[in-house]
């Protein structure tokens, strides 16, 4: 058994306890570099999963106004919104832009030229997820599949995962029970597609296969040729980001290639699982209550003296 | 295209994957901008300036595919002697009439053309009537003569070649940077790809959108760009020709079995009243006498048997007299503005919401409130329903809903999702869809209501012997319904390809007789239920076929899916190189991936006789089959009424003069119409235009769909595009103190409208020579009803027409643009009073 805590670990699912014959862990690899910014990932999601409409602001749904945040009026992941293309527009020097050699010169100088980034964020599916580590009902769970799921029968909304997730993805949904409220959400990766076979619905809609689903592993071999290619082609800044097991959340179920650093896309550069010092913690914890039992049975045995 | 056609632009992803170079040229920086390679910004308006410096470009560097242009372009033909260009009399072609505005456009024709000859008795070209221009060719291609006099060295000073060579003289690089607004080196990048990748070895390819066409010149936009592909040698080969992206799913299909005034289906021409008095004259006026259209007779009379069935029979002339009868321009501008007039008493607007989705959205509501009666069927309770009590002029007092007599009838319809159907997209592709639920409540599909209205009113008529119903009783009107009363869509569309006299289906419209011995609904659609196989469902993987992948769905004509393909392979019939081969001929038939859109037997050595007809008069190197000389028309000696090249005009409103003709500003042949209901600006350099300084243009955004009937009342679309915007530069909000996020309005002399100010850098202002030039970019989704409101951007635009087809200017328009909201109410009025004052136009 691997290090469940924390680093690398190449089998969550088995490590959570499923058989040795589980399906293999699947993911997503979003490829910014062509995503168009449709947003059908993001209808198709709640679609699928039958979330509510919750507007610009996630919790006022009849407030319709416009963010004038370029095209993004989703603003950030929720409790009902489980994808979320961002829009980022920057400005900068136009030969650094020109990746495709067009057979002329175009001109350098001041000259400046628009880039306007567009990236669909998710659930990461950690390999080590603190959502599910500090879940004191299990309604946070790993799947076969080893992705991360809330059984939102279970779930209590105590709300404790909330600022576990080291990306700020999972959320409580306001409103009662009988709502559908109270509770936390997040993607689910379709949990209720995966069985039958589907991918899910995110992936199904993406026109330009930006949103990749598939084996964790042949996502990541995708990912490394495709920045690779990228590199060749003049796009030197391609990089991918959540890919890596000796990250600080063991790697992520679902990885990105980025054309700018993490932050430019609201994305943490370095995540680390927030649960990852719990053991040293645990330690420390049961060292100093060891040293207090000592002193006091010191104090004792030496006041007998 | 990444904005507005999503799905068809993940094959442009595909083919950037595979190293295509993707070029966008758009006033806005869109979507499409951010994957693209490059992204060209132009003034909007000027593309003819633009495609026509590609055009000098290619014709002054000798870039251009020289075989191709001399074996399959009219390039060698000698043009009459009394033939004046732009160059010759500063902006307007010979044989134009000021008084009238329109073009006598004989002078434009081949040498010792004499067309009457050629093709039988036509109508005198010179004197075409307003209500037929572009359609006057129907499918044949413009009549014209078979074999002018040519010169193949190309140097004869009046042959095509030279003569395009003079018209695009001016065009330069400095001169597109003074007209577009594009720098010289930026258009240099973009001349260098397309010529780089365009010959025998490559080919590249035009998509275009309405961005193209909604414009005073919109025809010869498509024009400039078929020039330019010609040349290029990108027409009728592997990854050429230029894709016309439509507005909405199937228009397409709705122009090849048209919801047009004065087409049949197939683009066989409507009869004319008092012109074609019987079956034989119409037959004679309308058939053309080479290639496939010279069995027009063939396919008028099935589509006749599919009509009428029985009834139709060679003694009666099979029905036609049963056909109505162009009288004048029923187009929709037309229409709308007689039902001002309280000319028209009735209207069926289906899938549509001209009430704030049609250009000067205010005259659409004043013709409706004009109606009797008014039926309108959509998804949701739309705008053109409600107009009569949530309508802008009830707001502002200028129209009271008690004053308003027109009755509407809302019905509600079924989605594609909720019936059986097909689409035919830009490729002419047929695809079928299943209803995948039940339609909601009351909501049924269109097929249902035709079929249940045409029901129901054959049976009131059921006893009536007045000779004006006979052409309902006697329509064929028998179709298999399901157990929910829908008739088959199915059995519609077999209808539609064409059954033989044993009531079989036919292999394709070469089977149609024109004896009343077979029956057919759209020759053009023949043989999509070939082998009584619905082809249309056809939906085998493409990884399982070839490149050309035949076996999904079924294009139209006969399957084939490169128009003019024979222009794939060289005059002696050898693929022009390996790499884009299609067609070839291999010694006794042509043969090879796609159907040849060529007689299947005709060796290219084959030379016709001259007493020759319909198929067998195409010789065997004359790929274009549907024109008279079998060649594609750089110049086009008919069939245009505006020009017969393109030409740059500047749009009927626009801040600048015509930097290429100063002589002549806009279009001379545009059709305007000066009524109090819709004033146009002062142009440039008179002394209201600077009331409106700035140039917006009216785009959509992936969220939202046309004028949002179907959108705006989708709460998942609604949350991602929530409110109305308008796009400007930071300049611009800078020089007129808007403010990201905050209230603005745009003013024309039509109305004003608001929105959220989206400042952005995406947006650029346009420096041509000294001239800054703003541009804004106006979404045209909201109107006042649904989930998510907010003003219409047609409330801007005035209606200004492209003469061949009757199309709107609403891409490009002069406005000006202020901070904070507009005035409401009775203070709208008083506000663009002021303004249209000021611009000095007449209240």
């Amino acid at each position: 058994m691997g290090n469940s805590w924390y680093g690398p670990l190449a089998d969550p699912s088995g490590n959570a306890g499923y058989a040795a014959d589980h399906p293999p862990r699947v993911g997503f690899f979003t490829d910014t570099s062509v995503c168009i910014g449709c947003k059908a990932c993001e209808v198709a999601c709640k679609e699928w999963n039958a979330l509510p409409a919750d507007g610009p602001h996630h919790d006022q749904p009849d407030l319709l106004d416009l963010t004038a945040t370029s095209y993004d009026n989703t603003g950030a992941l929720g409790a009902s919104t489980y994808r979320h293309v961002a829009f980022i527009e920057q400005t900068r020097p136009r030969a650094a832009a020109a990746t495709v050699d067009l057979g002329m010169p175009l001109p350098a100088g001041d000259a400046t030229e628009v880039r306007w980034l567009m990236a669909s964020d998710v659930c990461k599916h950690c390999t080590h997820a603190a959502c599910l580590d500090v879940c004191p009902t299990g309604a946070l769970i790993r799947t076969e599949h080893g992705t991360v799921l809330v059984q939102d029968d279970i779930c209590n909304g105590c709300g404790y995962c909330i600022p576990a997730c080291p990306y700020g993805v999972i959320d409580q949904r306001k409103g009662s029970r009988e709502e559908g409220g109270g509770g936390a959400f997040k993607c689910t990766m379709c949990h209720d597609r995966l069985g039958a076979g589907l991918q899910p619905a995110c992936a199904t809609a993406c026109p330009t296969e930006s949103i990749q689903f598939g084996p964790l592993d042949e996502l990541r071999d995708r990912a490394a040729r495709r920045v690779e290619t990228l590199h060749r082609s003049g796009v030197p800044e391609a990089r991918l980001y959540g890919h890596d097991p000796d990250d600080g959340v063991g790697g992520d179920g679902a990885f990105f290639l980025l054309l700018d650093e993490p932050e430019v896309y609201g994305l943490p550069p370095d995540p680390v699982v927030t649960t990852r010092d719990l053991p040293s913690m645990w330690r420390h914890a049961a060292a100093a209550a060891l040293t207090v039992a000592a002193t006091v049975a010191a104090a004792f045995l030496g006041g007998r003296r | 295209m990444a904005e507005a056609h999503p799905v068809g632009f993940q094959w442009v992803m595909e083919a950037k994957r595979r190293g295509a170079t993707v070029i966008h040229v758009d006033p806005r920086f869109t979507r499409t901008s951010a994957v693209a390679d490059l992204h060209v910004p132009i003034r909007a308006g000027t593309d003819i300036a633009f495609l026509g410096g590609l055009i000098r470009h290619v014709l002054d560097t000798g870039a251009y595919f020289e075989e191709y242009v001399r074996a399959y372009t009219n390039a060698p033909m000698i043009l009459r002697d009394d033939f004046c260009d732009t160059e010759d009399l500063d902006g307007l072609f010979s044989g134009f009439d000021p008084e009238t505005g329109t073009y006598d456009v004989r002078s434009w024709e081949y040498k010792d053309d004499d067309v009457g000859a050629a093709v039988g008795p036509r109508d005198d070209r010179s004197k075409v009537p307003e209500h037929e221009r572009g359609q006057i060719a129907g499918s044949g291609g413009a009549p014209t003569s078979t074999n002018p006099p040519r010169d193949d060295t190309l140097q004869h000073p009046r042959c095509v070649f030279q003569v395009l060579k003079r018209h695009f003289a001016r065009y330069t690089p400095e001169m597109v940077h003074e007209v577009c607004g594009i720098d010289p080196d930026v258009f240099a990048a973009v001349a260098e790809a397309l010529t780089r990748n365009s010959g025998r070895e490559r080919t590249s390819a035009f998509c275009y959108a309405v961005g193209w066409t909604h414009h005073t010149v919109g025809v010869q936009y498509i024009r400039a760009a078929s020039i330019l592909q010609m040349l290029l040698g990108n027409i009728g080969r592997p990854g050429g020709g230029i894709l016309a992206l439509r507005g909405h799913a199937s228009i397409q299909g709705s122009t090849d079995i048209p919801t047009l005034f004065d087409m049949l289906p197939g683009y066989i021409p409507m009869p004319h009243a008092h012109r074609e008095q019987n079956l034989e004259t119409y037959i004679a006026a309308n058939t053309g006498d080479k290639g496939f259209w010279g069995n027009m007779d063939a396919y008028f009379v099935s589509l006749l048997k599919a009509w009428f069935g029985d009834a139709a029979t060679p003694d009666n002339d099979f029905c036609f007299d049963h056909l109505p009868r162009l009288d004048g321009d029923h187009s929709s501008f037309e229409t709308v503005m007689a039902q001002a007039r309280g000319e028209v008493p009735g209207y069926f607007v289906i899938g549509e919401n001209p009430a704030i989705g049609t250009a000067n959205a205010r005259q659409q509501r004043r013709g409706l409130a004009r109606l009797e009666w008014l039926v309108v069927r959509d998804l949701n309770l739309v705008e053109t329903a409600t107009f009569w009590k949530d309508g802008p002029e009830i707001a502002t007092g200028e129209m009271r809903t008690g004053d308003i007599g027109t009755e509407v009838f809302f019905l509600p319809a079924a989605a594609h999702s909720e019936k059986d159907g097909t689409f035919t997209n830009t490729q002419r592709l047929l695809q079928w869809h299943h209803k995948a639920v039940e339609p909601p409540g009351d909501c049924r599909s269109d097929l249902w209501f035709y079929y249940e209205l045409g029901r129901r009113i054959k049976a009131r008529l059921a006893a009536s012997t007045d000779p004006r119903d006979r052409p309902l009783l006697d329509l064929t009107w028998d179709y298999p319904l399901d157990e929910s009363g829908e008739p088959s869509a199915d059995a519609v569309l077999r209808e539609i390809s064409g059954t033989d006299a044993d009531g079989k289906a036919v292999s394709g419209y070469t089977a149609l007789k024109n004896d009343g011995s077979t029956a057919c609904g759209c020759w053009i659609y023949s043989g999509v239920y070939a082998d009584e196989v619905n082809q249309s469902m056809r939906r085998r993987p493409g990884r399982e076929q070839d490149l050309v992948a035949a076996e999904w769905g079924w294009a139209w004509p006969m399957n084939r899916r490169v128009l003019y393909n024979r222009a794939s392979a060289d005059p002696d019939g050898n693929p022009w190189s390996e790499r884009k081969k299609l067609i070839w001929w291999d010694g006794s038939a042509w043969t090879g991936g796609d159907v040849p859109d060529f007689p299947a037997d005709t060796a290219p050595t084959y030379r016709p006789p001259p007493d020759a007809r319909a198929a067998e008069a195409i010789g065997g190197d004359e790929p274009f089959i549907m024109q008279a000389d079998g060649r594609a028309w750089l110049h086009a000696p008919a069939g245009l009424l505006d020009g017969p090249m393109p030409t740059h005009y500047e749009p009927q409103e626009s801040p600048v003069p015509n930097a290429l003709y100063p002589a002549v500003r806009a279009n001379p042949a545009r059709q305007e119409f000066k009524r109090p209901d819709n004033p146009y600006h002062p142009p440039p350099g008179s002394a209201g235009a600077a009331v409106f300084p700035f140039v917006f243009t009216t785009f959509r955004v992936t969220e939202h769909h046309t004028a949002g009937g179907m959108s705006r009342w989708t709460p998942y679309l609604n949350e991602l595009m929530p409110e109305m915007f308008l796009e400007v530069s930071p300049e611009l909000a800078a020089l007129r103190g808007l403010r990201n996020g905050q209230w603005c309005h745009v003013v024309t002399a039509r109305s004003a409208i608001e929105g959220k100010a989206l400042v952005t850098e995406r947006a650029k202002p346009l420096r041509l020579g000294g001239t800054t030039v703003h541009q804004i970019g106006v979404p045209w989704h909201w109107g006042f009803d649904g989930l998510s409101t907010g003003d219409a951007a047609n409330e801007l635009l005035s209606v200004t027409l492209d003469p061949n087809v009757h199309i709107m200017e609403t891409k490009a328009a002069t406005c000006d643009i202020r901070p904070g909201r507009r005035p409401h109410g009775p203070d709208l009025v008083a506000f663009l009073a002021d303004y249209r004052r000021r611009a000095g136009l007449e209240d």
